[in-house]
């Protein structure tokens, strides 16, 4: 179904303070989105509002074609599973995940029907009668997961599902979550501040600062085709280049650039003009390292020196000055295994990327 | 070697200053009030014991005693819940200002914070000129020298008693626990009795004890501020050892009243330790 929640020109003041800016979102049923952003950014109001904990000081929210917007807590069909987790210290596993279906007064055999299958989800049929005290951090999670699941809400929302796990059960977790959503067909809707558990996770994702969202769209347009700067510089790494539009042609934007000492190419979504200063920018991971220059005539190459280098295993990473002063990142996969080093500091290299690797930045 | 002489020295502590007094005071409930010094004999007899049970007086005081005593903590505990929870959810800096607020009065001498009630609660005192001022009275109304004016000053003298060991323990409670409770299905009520209220019940243990338990053998307030009537066991206590000069029925008197104190709190311990045992 389409539109399965609507938010409209939803904003939350605190005071003069707006947390959350008049923003508009529709999610799908079934969808994994992720709402990602800095600390202070909103998203985690935006999320307490879905929740009921905060009523918006204006617009609305409906879930499944229903207002809800001053709905409490308890009377949405919306879960919630906290950062903290929040698993009730004085209550067994058992009875923390049935907590929510004795509120509904479901009759004790369904309760304990339900339990059993959802012990059995999240794997922890031997821990029943444990207490969270007993329970490592990231069974807690699962009791939480469980506990919200049970209530079979419409939405599930997230908040920050892995920030509080060591990194192999981050990236264990994550795959369960998915393949829980996907069993389930919940509608899940996570935030996060790490952009790698949102672009892993989500199906679409929003980027979110100063009370608004800067950009909405799958993780991949997000990354590859980023509306503006501030999305540009929040997901990943980028190299940036100032310039001037020299010409707008079909195939792309030609942008001289002093900064990097030639003329780029870029594919500019957004409206430009010649002749206007706009900033051209490429991922580290789409340019490549060479000693000789390449012979692509398509290709942009630049002229540097290795100002610094980093080996991370996985891939290498190189800091590169131009003549202008400019550090470029790249960021190369080590696919030979090798034992010296392919480039020492001050050597003279060629940096070059697919014309068309660039994009187009607007403030 | 230096891990037993600090382990020993608690031990050592209550062995001279609690169970020695204990001992001594025992010795002396079991003998008979002579002229003297000491005022009793050497004499070992339960007579003591069986005259406190006899006379109908010491039981009636002793319930008396109970009754006030619960009374007055199921008031500090009414008033102290929302105070102590408020000052919990306040800004740091309003929290430790609220807290230095109800420790203020400990600066002021015990007995002079009742007596500033006595003149408060007279007749001609500060609330009854006041209301005759404003005209709800015609005449002065009795306020001290009653059950009441016990009540105020046993309350007000012990609350802070109470609010300190509720703020920690409600202090320490993540909130967003409430909040799951409510995204469960728990109305703002339903969610206070089956998240807030078990959390915080070490604290609720604690104060109720640190209420209940001075407020027992209180002999200021009520002598103070209560009427003829209101006969209170530390107050019995206090007229058997210096009015009466009647040593042994005193210790016999103070020794009923530990017993009364422990018993109930050696059961409350042992319930505590199970539910600990079942948590760990």
């Amino acid at each position: 179904m389409k539109d399965f929640i609507r938010i409209r020109g939803v904003s939350k003041h605190f005071g003069d303070f707006a947390a959350v800016d008049s923003v508009d979102l529709t999610i799908e049923k079934g969808e994994l989105f992720s709402i990602l952003g800095g600390s202070g950014c909103g998203k985690t109001t935006l999320l307490r509002m879905l929740a009921g904990f905060e009523t918006p000081t204006s617009g609305t929210i409906e879930i499944d074609g229903v207002d809800v917007t001053n709905q409490p807590p308890y009377e949405r069909h919306v879960n919630m599973m906290f950062q903290s987790y929040a698993v009730f210290p004085h209550m067994s596993v058992e009875n923390n995940i049935a907590y929510g279906l004795r509120k509904e007064r479901t009759p004790g055999k369904e309760i304990a029907r339900r339990v059993d299958e959802m012990l059995e989800l999240v794997q922890l049929g031997d821990f029943r009668s444990r207490k969270p005290d007993q329970l490592s951090g990231g069974q807690r999670q699962r009791v939480a997961l469980a506990r919200a699941l049970i209530k079979q809400p419409k939405v599930l929302l997230l908040d920050e599902p892995l920030a509080a796990l060591d990194k192999k059960l981050r990236e264990r977790t994550q795959f369960e979550l998915m393949n829980i959503q996907d069993e389930l067909g919940v509608t899940f809707v996570v935030v996060t501040h790490d952009q790698e558990e949102a672009m892993t996770l989500s199906s679409r994702m929003a980027v979110m600062d100063n009370g608004r969202f800067q950009q909405v769209g799958t993780p991949k347009e997000i990354y590859e085709f980023p509306a503006n700067r501030f999305v540009a510089e929040f997901i990943g790494t980028i190299n940036t280049f100032k310039g001037r539009v020299a010409a707008v042609a079909e195939d792309g934007i030609k942008v001289y650039s002093t900064e990097a000492g030639v003329t780029l190419t870029a594919l500019g979504k957004q409206l430009v003009e010649e002749g206007q200063e706009i900033e051209v920018a490429v991922r580290p991971e789409k340019i490549f390292v060479s000693k000789e220059k390449p012979d692509d005539d398509d290709d942009v190459c630049i002229e540097g020196v290795v100002d610094d280098l980093g080996y991370l295993g996985n891939r290498s990473l190189y800091r590169i000055r131009l003549e202008s002063g400019k550090i470029v990142q790249v960021s190369s996969q080590n696919r030979r295994r090798s034992v010296t080093r392919f480039l020492e500091w001050e050597d003279k290299v060629w940096i070059s990327w697919r014309a068309l690797s660039a994009v187009v930045l607007l403030d | 070697m230096w891990k037993k002489v600090l382990i020993a020295a608690p031990y050592l502590w209550l062995l001279l200053f609690f169970l020695a007094p204990f001992a001594i005071v025992l010795k002396i409930s079991l003998a008979e009030p002579v002229f003297g010094q000491p005022p009793y004999s050497q004499a070992m007899s339960l007579d003591n014991f069986a005259f406190l049970f006899s006379d109908k007086l010491y039981a009636v005081t002793y319930l008396r005693s109970v009754f006030m005593a619960a009374c007055a903590t199921l008031l500090c505990l009414a008033l102290g819940f929302p105070m102590a929870y408020g000052i919990a959810r306040s800004s740091r800096a309003t929290r430790s200002l609220l807290l230095m607020l109800i420790i203020l009065p400990f600066w002021i001498s015990f007995l002079l914070r009742v007596y500033a009630w006595m003149g408060l609660m007279n007749n001609y005192g500060t609330i009854n000129s006041l209301l005759l001022w404003v005209g709800i009275v015609d005449q002065p109304i009795q306020l001290i020298y009653t059950d009441f004016a016990v009540f105020v000053g046993l309350v007000y003298s012990y609350l802070p008693f109470m609010i300190l060991p509720l703020y920690a323990s409600l202090e320490r409670m993540d909130l967003d626990l409430v909040e799951a409770a409510q995204d469960l299905g728990a109305s703002r009520s339903r969610a206070f009795w089956d998240v807030t209220w078990p959390l915080a019940r070490p604290g609720v243990i604690a104060g109720c004890l640190l209420v209940f338990i001075p407020a027992i053998g209180e002999y200021v307030i009520p002598y103070l501020l209560g009427g003829p009537e209101s006969l209170l066991i530390g107050r019995v206590l206090f007229d058997e050892f210096f009015v009466n000069r009647d040593w042994p029925l005193a210790s016999a008197v103070a020794i009923v009243l530990l017993l009364l104190l422990v018993v109930p709190i050696v059961l409350l311990q042992r319930y505590q330790a199970r539910d600990q045992e079942s948590t760990a």
